[in-house]
């Protein structure tokens, strides 16, 4: 039988780091994700299993740090919020171009600016759109849950490693601060230096070991040829990303006539918005994408030839809309419903939006 | 003659270390970052340490130091090189870490960095090439630029009162309980290039001893940035850098030297 744990969403995923082998993790304190290094430090994960912890003089350099340690092979994180994440955005491009494989999370507050310490979704574009410089995609994992929080750790790292990416957790400031029951696994033992050797040696800067060829990292491609290719090879990746790793939930879809999309907390939200619609007669699902890059656009679609409308709701102005319209490509209509600022919104609002905007409008 | 017939036994006085590759090195003749990464590379293999070295490029002249240096090598994002080499160092606290930079990646945008990764006492070696100026986006003013020197954004020479001080970074990391040596050399004859090499030996080797950060400057020049044939360019360097950045240790065994 498993372990139980009540905990935090934030030292859901430092735990999570933890169980899964991670070697290293580096952090900047900033609200709402600081639970995070302030967990790892109070595990002494070093005792546990051998895993470092560090806090950086910056996000920056968090990043970088997280750079240096993925490129020798280890499995390294990272994790922040809004505006710590708009300055790990150098380091996140480089690790993309570089290939490097790492996680980072993102406890979403809003923006912009400094913006408010309250949850958000405002960082989606950001997140899905590559966010910083240059033709990148980033795999985006978002946890509805303080479990997924837990599990997105291992299974970020794995994909991680999988497509040698960077990977996003992208939740926000409720999944990181509320508490709720977690199963944990069982330790999985960190991978030894000579396993590294062996699994990565044919990449990894490890040292030229037993007289190996020189291995480089680089995001330099100063012939464009070279660089024309090297994106052709990113985007054959994120190609690849979207044939294999497409993940999300569907809840009362079957006979649906309307359908709510969500992810995160407002996922949550929605599904007992479902059930409120669903009491006063309407025939409403929900679609949650666990993915948010690649994302469900197929099954968006066929959902399209079923229902009657969908609404897209996000605690921001209305981003992850524009995907799910792309993804409908015109057959019905798609709004969105949101509360920023921090404002959560209620599930009676969201059913309220959609007999206005969508089956009323 | 074939080369072999002319280089007879004895006659042999350079051997190239076979931890430089073959390909051409993409500095202007008479820079000094060719002999900068010579003798790096030598020290690299008289320890027998090139299966355990990792080397860290800057953004610079030196962002192709890995198309030269015959070991495994990470290209890091403009000034991050000792945060690259942080995390490399922290998981792999056996090997040989070192970053190789330029003035603007070390002093200007990377300042927050270095002055961090030194204040931990990283075990890493840091080799600092203080050209005092901005080689490779053409000769633009750096945090090192002299005072009244000329460069492309400082045209009329650096004036200190609308521009700026010049920063002395090495005389300013060896304040800090992190470092444990801390020196500043040059490369331009070779007297200067054996004690220079002397330097990052020990650097190394302090590394290897797990002592912390170790510091190496080489004050250099820059050419085509200053505007001088090569010869003339390392007279202004004796005549203008040393005065103001002059050579020799700044702390040795983690000591300030009295001056
Ligand atoms: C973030 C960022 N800003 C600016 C640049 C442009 N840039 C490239 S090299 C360089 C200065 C390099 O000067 P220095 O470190 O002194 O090295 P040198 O070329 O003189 O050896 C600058 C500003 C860049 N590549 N990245
Ligand atoms: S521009 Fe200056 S620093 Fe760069 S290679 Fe030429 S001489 Fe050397």
């Amino acid at each position: 039988m498993g372990e139980f744990k009540l905990m935090k969403g934030n030292e859901a995923f430092a735990e999570g780091l933890i169980r899964s082998g991670a070697d290293g993790y580096f952090g900047y304190p900033i609200t709402p994700q600081s639970e995070v290094i302030e967990y790892l430090m109070a595990e002494e994960p070093h005792k546990r299993t051998g895993m470092v912890v560090l806090q950086a003089e910056s996000e920056v350099a968090a990043i970088n740090m997280v750079y240096g340690g993925a490129a020798t092979g280890k499995r390294v994180a990272t994790s922040s919020s809004s505006p710590g994440i708009s300055l790990k955005l150098e380091g996140i491009s480089y690790m993309a171009g570089a290939e490097l494989p790492g996680v980072i999370l993102n406890v979403v507050r809003g923006g912009p600016g400094l913006g408010t310490i309250q949850p958000s979704q405002a960082d989606y574009n950001q997140a899905v759109k590559g966010g910083g410089h240059g033709d990148y995609n980033l795999l985006v994992l978002a946890p509805a849950s303080v479990q997924e929080m837990y599990d997105f750790a291992g299974l970020g790292m794995e994909l991680a490693f999988k497509y040698r990416t960077p990977v996003m957790v992208l939740s926000d400031g409720v999944i990181g601060q509320m508490m709720e029951k977690v199963i944990l696994s069982e330790q999985v033992t960190r991978l030894t230096d000579e396993e590294i050797y062996a699994k990565y040696g044919d990449w990894a800067t490890v040292g030229r070991t037993n007289g190996r060829e020189r291995n480089i990292i680089t995001s330099l491609h100063l012939k464009s040829e070279k660089m024309e290719a090297h994106n052709h090879k990113l985007a054959a990746k994120y190609k690849e990303m979207a044939e294999e790793e497409i993940r999300f939930e569907e809840f009362e879809t079957e006979d649906a006539e309307y359908l709510l999309v969500a992810f995160g907390s407002s996922a949550r939200i929605s599904q007992n918005a479902v059930k409120i619609a669903r009491a006063k007669g309407i025939k409403v699902g929900l679609l949650r994408p666990i993915t948010l890059f690649p994302f469900p656009k197929a099954r968006l679609n066929e959902l399209a030839d079923q229902v009657k409308g969908m609404l897209s709701v996000e605690m921001n102005m209305g981003q992850m809309v524009d995907d799910v319209r792309l993804a409908v490509n015109g057959k019905i209509k798609v709004e969105h419903f949101g509360r920023v600022g921090g404002i959560i919104p209620t599930s009676d609002e969201i059913v309220e939006a959609l007999e206005q905007k969508i089956i009323g409008g | 003659m074939t080369a072999e017939e002319i280089i007879k036994n004895g006659q042999k006085v350079f051997t190239k270390t076979k931890l430089l590759t073959d390909n051409v090195m993409s500095y202007c003749p008479g820079c000094g970052h060719g002999t900068a990464h010579r003798i790096t590379m030598e020290v690299v293999e008289e320890m027998g340490m090139e299966e355990d070295t990792i080397g860290v490029a800057p953004v610079g002249c030196s962002v192709l130091a890995y198309d030269f240096m015959n070991i495994d090598m990470q290209q890091a994002a403009h000034g991050r090189a000792p945060a690259v080499a942080t995390g490399i160092s922290r998981l792999w606290p056996n090997k040989m870490v070192f970053t190789y930079q330029g003035d603007g990646d070390l002093a200007a945008i990377g300042t927050a960095e270095t002055i961090h990764a030194c204040n931990r006492g990283e075990n890493i070696v840091i080799i600092f090439v203080n050209n005092g100026i901005y080689g490779m986006t053409g000769g633009q003013m750096a945090p090192t630029t002299l005072p009244n020197m000329k460069s492309s954004t400082s045209p009329f020479g650096r004036d200190v009162k609308m521009m700026g001080n010049p920063l002395k970074m090495t005389e300013l990391v060896a304040q800090l309980p992190g470092t444990y040596f801390v020196s500043r050399h040059a490369v331009h004859s070779p007297g200067h290039v054996r004690k220079a090499k002397k330097a990052i030996k020990k650097a190394f080797e302090n590394v290897q001893a797990k002592k912390g950060t170790q510091f190496v400057e080489i004050v250099s020049n820059c050419n085509s940035g200053w505007k001088m044939t090569p010869t003339k360019s390392n007279e202004w360097m004796v005549e203008n850098m040393f005065p103001f950045y002059p050579l020799g240790d700044i702390k040795v065994d983690g000591k300030l030297i009295e001056k």
